[in-house]
């Protein structure tokens, strides 16, 4: 009875460590973690899901190992041991992407090194893997690597095809300059464009859900407030 | 753990076989006492992070030997197609090495003669480790190094493309030092040696956005048509082959803003970089360095002559 209790329990927590990522706890959305490779990798969509798989994976395998020798790294060397699994996974994928994928690994160039210090990453293994049991860990990463992955599809979306009328490097309009009806938008190519995207993403969700939505800190009075006059 | 290991003398194999399985022991032994210590003591501190670091290091060393021939090959390819893109000959699609096979030759040459040397195998020479090599390089003088490189190979792999038999191009190796970063590319001239067909840089690590514009295709195309050398006036009225004569001093050079074409000598010019000053400045010195009588201006000039007789 008390084993298919746990059993359901474990699956529950699996699908919310899963799921919760995605939308309610995403890592860039709700805790703006992972924008420096959010706005650098963004502007095609080939490179975006190179960088999302790459991330996801790390996340996923880094917070599985470091949570199954959890109760026996020491505390006072606790982020030096978190750091040198993670830059081990992240020199594995670097080198297997040059091995594999050499033109992408060329355009992200030295954003997958970077994957080393992404916030995302170290912030599941402290915030979750130091605490969980590696399968659910795994899970966390994965769910965490997912959320990360959706916004980056999303804002490469929007910066290819508004930028260079492409999608997947297949033309979607047809441009001015091959005779077609479209200009596109240069702004869309650099990366203040992926912080309005990723602004507009946000707002979005938190209209959506305005749980999401921090509390107001303080509040701008009106010199005139309390004094009942007009001006 | 008191146990001494056993004194081989007979049954060898065997002997030595229990003496490991004695060490491994050993070892699980010491691992179930260190496992079993508080986190926080030293020699568990000590412990965990000496293993991880072993791990880490055995997971690192075996992607990077075991992925290294693919990268290699991976290497190749990306220079052959930098070549073809240079020479204006890549096509989307299509192989490249079979490409680059049949259009493109290489050629070693000695920067101080300007003649081919046939005794080096083109395909295996690399410029760029013969440079660091004492034997097979020579030191720049200090007054002379404008592209700040200090040293150079002897000998440079350059690449013809040919035509049935006719010279079509010459694609040149350059390298110089920009603002963070040297700066390694191409030059691709038309067979006369003066007019330029393309550039390429293939590696550099300048300011993304700025400086790092250098692999720009719209920045790049302002270099087609554009002359290396300084042409004495005569020349400009006989189009057809170019008097030896009148090729003087290399005068290409990025200038600050955009080229006036209207202007005389607007075809010695090219658009500078945009706030990237000394970026373009270092492009404008390894373009007059590897053009001078350093680099390449003999070479050029005997295939002016080959090409005129």
């Amino acid at each position: 009875m008390s084993a298919i209790l746990n059993d359901s329990i474990l699956n529950d927590e699996t699908k919310k460590v899963l799921t919760a990522p995605l939308v309610n706890d995403n890592p860039i959305t709700l805790q703006v973690l992972g924008i420096c490779s959010a706005l650098a990798v963004t502007s095609q969509m080939s490179t975006s899901l190179i960088m999302a798989l790459a991330l996801t994976l790390v996340t996923a395998f880094s917070s599985a190992a470091i949570s199954a020798i959890r109760n026996h790294i020491p505390s006072s060397i606790r982020i030096i041991v978190q750091m040198t699994i993670i830059a081990s996974l992240v020199i594995v994928v670097d080198q297997v992407l040059k091995a594999f994928a050499y033109d992408v690994s060329k355009q992200l160039s030295v954003f997958v090194g970077l994957i080393i210090t992404n916030c995302i990453v170290m912030g599941r293994a402290e915030g979750y893997a130091m605490k969980n049991p590696p399968l659910e860990s795994f899970m966390d990463g994965i769910g965490n690597g997912l959320g990360y992955s959706l916004i980056l599809v999303i804002v490469a979306f929007f910066r290819e095809t508004l930028g260079s009328g492409k999608l997947l490097g297949i033309e979607v309009f047809k441009l001015t300059k091959d005779g077609g009806w479209y200009d596109p938008n240069g702004l869309m190519l650099l990366p203040p464009s992926a912080f309005f995207i990723i602004g507009l993403i946000i707002w979005g969700v938190r209209q959506w859900k305005p749980a999401q939505a921090e509390k107001v800190e303080f509040k701008i009075m009106s010199i005139s407030h309390g004094e009942g006059g007009h001006h | 753990m008191t146990e001494k290991k056993i004194n081989c003398k007979h049954m060898t194999a065997l002997c030595e076989k229990l003496n490991e399985y004695e060490s491994y022991r050993k070892f699980i032994v010491y691992k179930d006492k260190v496992l079993a210590l508080g986190n926080d003591s030293l020699e568990k501190t000590i412990a965990i992070a000496v293993a991880l670091c072993l791990v880490c290091a055995v997971l690192v060393s075996f992607a990077a030997v075991a992925l290294k021939p693919l990268q290699i090959d991976n290497k190749a390819a990306d220079m052959k197609k930098n070549i073809l893109d240079v020479a204006g000959l890549l096509e989307e699609g299509a192989n490249i090495n079979t490409a680059f096979a049949q259009k493109i030759e290489a050629k070693i040459v000695d920067l101080e003669t300007g003649a081919y040397v046939e005794n080096i195998n083109a395909d295996e020479y690399d410029q760029r480790k013969a440079a660091k090599d004492p034997a097979q390089s020579i030191a720049i003088p200090k007054d002379k190094d404008i592209a700040h490189i200090r040293v150079k190979a002897k000998y440079a792999k350059v690449f013809l493309v040919k035509d049935g038999g006719k010279l079509k191009s010459i694609i040149l190796p350059m390298h110089g030092y920009g603002l963070w970063s040297t700066l390694y590319g191409f030059l691709s001239l038309e067979a006369d040696g003066q007019t330029v067909q393309s550039i390429n840089f293939y590696d550099q690590q300048e300011t993304p956005g700025l400086g790092g514009e250098v692999v720009n295709p719209n920045w790049r195309a302002l270099w087609k048509g554009k002359k290396v050398y300084a042409e004495s006036e005569q020349h400009s009225a006989d189009k057809g082959s170019i008097a030896e004569a009148s090729i003087g001093e290399p005068a290409l050079s990025l200038i600050k803003g955009a080229v006036d074409t209207t202007r005389p000598g607007s075809q010695y010019q090219v658009d500078g970089l945009a706030g990237a000053t000394l970026t373009s400045t270092g492009v404008t010195n390894l373009v007059r360095y590897w053009m001078g009588n350093e680099g390449f201006a003999p070479y050029l000039k005997k295939v002016r002559t080959v090409q005129g007789s």
